[in-house]
């Protein structure tokens, strides 16, 4: 219930943070929101020698969009995504997801950027990335560098940040007209991570087909999976019943979830093939207009 | 039974103390605090503020719940040096000129508490619930609290508290720095 | 001003209550809000192995830790002979090791610091080689022969604990044979943790009369009291027990658990007050637990479909002693009112307890002494031989129930009930919920293949431990005690030997003696938990108050009354025998006009009382009950199924109670609510499990599933009202009935929604893959 004894800095700028964690070689860690790292620490399950708090820099919690893209600030809380009205009205899988991560104490601290970067596969915006194909910017000794969320998560816990950069930004492509996304969390109560989450984002062409799909799932592998075939499949097919079936049974294959007390392997995979149809005819039901 | 005791005198380490300015119920406080002090621990034991509570290690409960500018926030789990800067209300803050806040006169009027421990973690997200959605429906109510655990009430008379002091102006802005 | 006929705050008014006035304000006094001037901090280094030999502990890094003052292990323990400590069931628990662990979590060397911060670290430097030894985990196993042995150290050569039996044997068996239908079933109720938002701890001191003072979460005070004097040698009345605010008890703030023990070994040896607060893993892992019991369970009837004979086999998982708090001369607690609302002609009941490698306990969750395992399996078993039988299962029981007219009713297995209407109490619920209308709708969506259940639990609870012929917790006899003050200027002071831990006494003992005593509740208060000033009595569990400390309250106020009547007498200048108690006043009979109050009376008892009468106007009872209470109830819940995730929506539940005459409806029905949330938890969520090697699978909140105000349904109350013919004002208690009554009814729901697959149990919690299973078990029709 104690952590154990840290340093302690609050930089006022990214340089400032960069050069702490380079300095500690390892040994510093980021603090956003603290609701996943001070709660390990105070299990001690994490001794990180020094914690550098990034709440303090200026200009890293916004929400912007543009003809191309939708930027988020990593510092942007949790709950400022369920304030937003863009997110509301374009981002239905954000939308969806935010009002589920935790409960709504933890998202007023919890940060859009420790959520992604964490690195807990039950963390749920990581999924909701992989869906929207986002793109996030990381700020290092070197300069910075984007590394698309498809490729970022390696294991549990392991991301391609390294442990000198900071993440400050996510974009994902804007979505238009003809585009819907959403999100499905199945969990014992609130507060739980997922038994098996899964998140959809749609684009749909002038025709009505679906010209682009990514199929995000939480909880159901050591990482956030990218459903890739499922994704891939979709493209072209106007989303009938059997297509959408079919979508979730490669999507479910896709899960590679560990038995635990939220149930047993082949039951979580099912969930996986459940959710994800459900959640894409909720997609698809937004994309074209329907409520 | 011996008792074995050796202690060690040695300056702390550096940047493992820090000044922390903050307002905390209307009242300006500086405290110079170990970084690793929870900011639980920082009103009940150095402000002496006792009216929040630690029921967990997993920032599930929400006994600790207060308000740091307006927003509520888990304190177990929010080192005080995060509060450095900022305007805490805790239960103690509700009560104002001797006048008790809807809130908790709903809490009382509606039997909203058994043991009272969860109360004031509870009636704080009420508050901020309230301020943010002054006529929410009893859904609405339930997911407002759901980042608070009571083991006592079953939560139907919390809901019937909530709805009172809905209909009494509880739905007043918190009042995180006053 | 108050009219006549009523006094403020009297039995039946749902008055606000008193003690809500500093909780709301944040004034409430737990334990943890204790600080004393050179106050040290103790935290605990536990175990993390099940079983497992201590070669050497470790002291120095802890020691070295800036701020740690003392190291305690169980050497230093033994040495005042205190490793080891008694269990209520005169059983024995270690406070520190000396040599072995037996559960993981188990204490193992205690750290003394200067503040919290420090004695965490020190507890966290503490280093412990051990020598893993095999485990035990499993109760069956446990009993197996060839079964590694856990209590060497009391010279047992199994892990079987005792043994223990009911009813007739031999009947039973012949009235099974004999019965045209004979269900059965296997039901494993889990371990389950009371997880009160407030943990457990103390605060301990000895002043410079080396009189020790404990601040503890207790719910038994007294009780603790004389257990720390047998066991320290500290004469009794230089111990003192004070329950301050406790955040809920429900049963696991009975025990004594060790960090209690060192907390004060700590403070008689440094001097130096010493707080001790566990935190919730410490909490999870090592407090006592509740139920599990697995459960073999029979019931015969007639082919027209009466009851006829139960047949129950038990083996019970204790951990590794037995520290259940249970009367002594029931290790099984009350499991015995198992023949419910039925008449079951014979019944046989029998239970075995093992040991195994887990944290010690067993009743410590709102379960009245294990009513809530006896209640669950025969509420099962009904409805399974209804739907056996294809009789519904609400006209099955109406069939069934003991009639109003057989009361008091003497069961099978020797409890006197001292009243009931079953019937009653279901046809009530039948109409609130609508009953024919949810089976006309299920009907219609089993057609459709949709998923939709309907669960009754018509329960029949047992309260109010207890008579003394029967009842004694380590000998010392479960009365329970009120004493009554009124000072001259008619106000109130009295005080309880129960200790409420939310249950609102500050304001229903008021009530009841604004009642009795014809004087406004505000004018009264009330005071539990210092052992130094509250009369003795067994505490507050097991929904014993009202019908214990209840009694004595009223009983008291009316040897107040009678001594009050003597003065009025005086007062009025007529005979005693002129006066009657009407209308809360001392009036002569037949003259209107002529009468006293209460608060005249008292003034005159210490200003102008009858020449050789005693001064003063006060009055104690320590009451012993006559018999047990029964409250009852019928509980009806719907449940809708998704079938392809499992997951289970509770849409109605409704709550009809009985539990006599209602001091303060609001709070009782505060009580149901709260009560009804602690049944539907263990149903759909919570659960402690343990692997092979003993490793807990739910140390915190985020495996350990409390449901919060999303999960929880939206209650339904009513009530009837059945006195109790024994109680001083009818009254039976009804903390815990809620919990007893409500898993049967979820869980029928479902195993009714199930039936096309011919499901006739799912074990709890109902957790979404146990319904998904038992759905894909079975080909969908």
């Amino acid at each position: 219930m104690i952590p154990p004894s840290f340093e302690y800095y609050a930089p006022t700028s990214v340089q400032e943070a960069i050069g702490l964690l380079d300095q500690h070689q390892g040994e510093a860690k980021v603090l956003a929101g603290g609701m996943s790292l001070i709660a390990l620490m105070k299990l001690r399950l994490s001794q990180p020698a020094a914690l550098v708090d990034i709440n303090r820099i200026p200009g890293l919690a916004y929400i912007k969009e543009d003809d191309q893209t939708l930027q988020i600030g990593a510092t942007t809380r949790v709950n400022d995504l369920n304030d937003s009205d863009v997110i509301r009205m374009r981002y239905g899988v954000l939308a969806d997801a935010a009002r589920e991560i935790a409960d709504p104490t933890v998202r007023n601290m919890g940060t859009v950027g420790g959520n992604l970067c964490h690195g807990d596969p039950g963390n749920d915006l990581p999924a909701c990335m992989l869906a929207l194909d986002g793109q996030y910017t990381a700020a290092g000794p070197k300069g910075t560098r984007t590394l698309a969320a498809r490729s970022f998560y390696q294991d549990s816990f392991t991301t391609a940040l390294a442990p000198n950069e900071v993440l400050t930004e996510v974009r994902v492509p804007r979505q238009g007209a003809g585009s819907g996304g959403a999100y499905s969390k199945m969990e014992r109560k609130v507060g739980d991570f997922a038994t098996a989450a899964v998140a959809v984002a749609l684009v749909l062409g002038k025709d009505g087909t679906i010209q682009r799909a990514g199929i995000g799932l939480t909880n159901v592998g050591p990482t956030a999976i990218y459903a890739r075939a499922a994704s891939e499949f979709l493209s072209g097919k106007t989303g009938t019943d059997a297509e959408l079936a079919k979508a979730s049974e490669l999507a479910r294959d896709a899960a590679s979830p560990i038995a635990d007390n939220r149930g047993p392997v082949d039951f979580k995979k099912d969930m996986v093939r459940v959710w994800t149809r459900r959640t894409l005819r909720r997609a698809l039901d937004r994309a074209k207009g329907v409520h | 039974m011996a008792i074995d005791a050796v202690e060690v005198m040695a300056a702390p380490p550096a940047n493992t103390t820090r000044t922390v300015h903050l307002t905390v119920n209307g009242v300006p406080r500086a405290s110079t605090v170990e970084t690793r002090l929870l900011l639980v621990h920082y009103l009940r034991e150095h402000l002496k503020l006792t009216g929040t509570h630690i029921g967990c290690d997993t920032s599930h409960c929400g006994a600790c719940t207060v308000l740091v500018d307006g927003k509520t926030v888990k304190s177990c789990t929010m080192l005080t040096v995060m509060a450095d800067g900022k305007s805490i209300q805790t239960v103690e803050g509700l009560e104002q000129g001797g006048k008790l806040h809807p809130v908790q006169e709903g809490f009382t009027k509606e039997h909203g508490l058994h043991c009272g421990f969860c109360t004031p973690g509870m009636m704080l997200a009420a508050v901020a619930l309230l301020a943010k959605n002054p006529h929410p429906n009893e859904d609405e109510i339930r997911r407002g609290i759901s980042g608070n655990l009571c083991r006592c009430t079953g939560y139907v008379n919390i809901v019937k508290a909530i709805q009172y002091a809905a209909e009494h102006g509880g739905a007043g802005a918190p009042k995180g720095g006053a | 001003m108050a009219d006549a006929t009523t006094v403020h705050g009297g039995i039946g008014q749902s008055i606000q209550r008193k003690e809500d006035a500093r909780f709301i304000r944040g004034k409430g006094n737990y334990i943890d809000d204790v600080n004393l001037p050179g106050m040290l901090f103790l935290d605990i280094a536990r175990s993390p192995y099940a079983h497992a030999k201590i070669k050497a502990i470790h002291k120095e890094k802890a020691l070295a830790t800036k701020g740690v003052l003392a190291v305690i292990t169980g050497a230093d323990l033994a040495a005042a002979k205190l490793a080891w400590m008694p269990t209520l069931m005169s059983d024995t628990q270690m406070v520190l090791p000396t040599d072995e662990v037996m559960f993981q979590g188990q204490e193992v060397a205690a750290v003394v610091g200067v503040d919290r911060y420090a004695a965490a670290d020190g507890a966290a430097a503490i280093e412990v080689d051990y020598e893993p030894l095999p485990v035990v985990s499993d109760p069956f196993k446990a009993l197996e022969p060839g079964a590694p042995v856990l209590r060497t150290d009391k010279g047992k050569k199994d892990n079987h604990i005792w043994h223990w039996e009911v009813g007739d044997k031999a009947a039973t068996e012949q009235a099974l044979k004999e019965s045209a239908v004979v269900v059965k079933e296997k039901l494993y109720i889990p371990r389950i943790h009371v997880s009160s938002i407030e943990t457990c701890g103390c605060v301990a001191q000895v002043d410079v009369m080396g009189k020790l003072t404990v601040w503890m979460t207790s719910q038994a005070p007294h009780a603790i009291r004389t257990v720390f004097a047998l066991v320290s040698g500290l004469p009794e009345q230089q111990i003192r027990i004070i329950s301050p605010d406790i955040g809920g008890g429900f049963g696991g703030k009975v025990p004594v658990y060790p960090g209690y023990v060192i907390a004060v070994v700590a403070a008689l040896t440094t001097g130096k007050p010493v707080k001790w607060i566990e935190d919730r893993t410490e909490n999870l892992t090592s407090d006592s637990f509740a139920r599990d019991y697995h459960i073999e369970a029979e019931i015969g009837a007639t082919k027209d479909g009466k009851v006829t004979a139960l047949r129950v086999k038990t083996l019970a998982d204790h951990g590794y002693t037995d520290a259940a708090a249970n009367p002594s001369k029931f290790p099984a607690g009350l499991f015995h009112i198992i023949t419910g609302s039925y008449p079951f002609r014979t019944a046989f009941v029998e239970v075995d307890a093992a040991y195994t490698n887990k944290p010690p306990g067993g009743i410590a969750y709102r379960c009245s002494f294990r009513v809530t395992e006896a209640v669950f399996a025969i509420e099962r078993l009904i409805d399974n031989l209804a739907h056996q039988m294809k009789i519904d299962p609400a006209e099955f029981r109406l069939k069934n129930f003991i009639p109003p007219e057989a009361f008091p009713f003497q069961s099978a297995l020797g409890w006197t009930y001292d009243s009931g209407n079953y019937a009653g109490a279901l046809h009530k619920a039948m109409q609130i919920i609508d009953y024919p209308a949810l089976r006309k709708e299920q009907a219609e969506k089993r057609a459709r293949g949709e998923l939709m259940g309907i669960g009754i639990s018509s329960f029949t609870e047992i309260v109010g431990a207890g008579p003394s012929k029967t009842f004694d917790i380590l000998g010392i006899k479960m009365f329970d005690s009120a004493e009554v003050r009124i000072h001259p200027t008619g106000k109130v002071l009295a005080r309880f030997g129960t200790k409420s831990q939310g249950q609102g006494h500050e304001t229903t003992y008021g009530q009841i003696l604004a009642e009795e005593l014809g004087i406004p509740v505000e004018n009264i208060n009330i005071e539990e938990g210092d052992t130094d000033t509250a009369p003795y009595g067994l505490g507050t569990y097991a929904s014993r108050s009202t019908p214990t400390a209840g009694a004595a309250a009223a009983v008291a106020a009316r040897k107040i009354r009678e001594k009050g009547k003597l003065i009025a007498a005086h007062l009025l200048e007529v005979s005693p025998n002129d006066i009657e108690w009407k209308d809360y006043k001392y009036q002569v009979k037949g003259v209107p006009g002529k009468s006293k109050t209460m608060a005249d009376v008292a003034f005159a008892a210490y200003t102008n009382h009858p020449a050789g009468m005693e001064a003063g106007l006060e009055a104690i009872d320590y009451y012993d009950p006559p018999n047990m209470t029964y409250p009852f109830g019928s509980y009806i819940c719907a449940v809708d199924i998704d079938k392809e995730t499992g997951q289970v929506k509770v849409r109605r539940f409704v709550a009809v109670d009985d539990c006599g005459n209602i001091i303060n409806p609001m709070i009782v029905d505060g009580q149901i609510h709260g009560g009804l949330t602690m049944g539907f938890a263990p149903a759909m969520l919570e659960e402690i499990q343990y692997d092979a090697d003993g490793n807990i699978r739910q140390n915190s909140f985020l495996e350990y599933l409390l449901p919060t105000a999303v999960e929880t349904p939206k209650w339904e109350t009513a009530k009837t009202v059945t006195p109790s013919p024994h109680h001083p004002l009818g009254a039976k208690g009804v903390g815990e009935s809620a919990t007893v009554g409500s898993p049967a009814a979820i869980v029928n729901a479902v195993v009714d929604a199930l039936q096309p697959y011919g499901v006739t149990n799912i074990d709890i919690p109902l957790l979404p893959y146990k319904i998904w299973q038992a759905i894909h078990a079975k080909d969908a029709p």
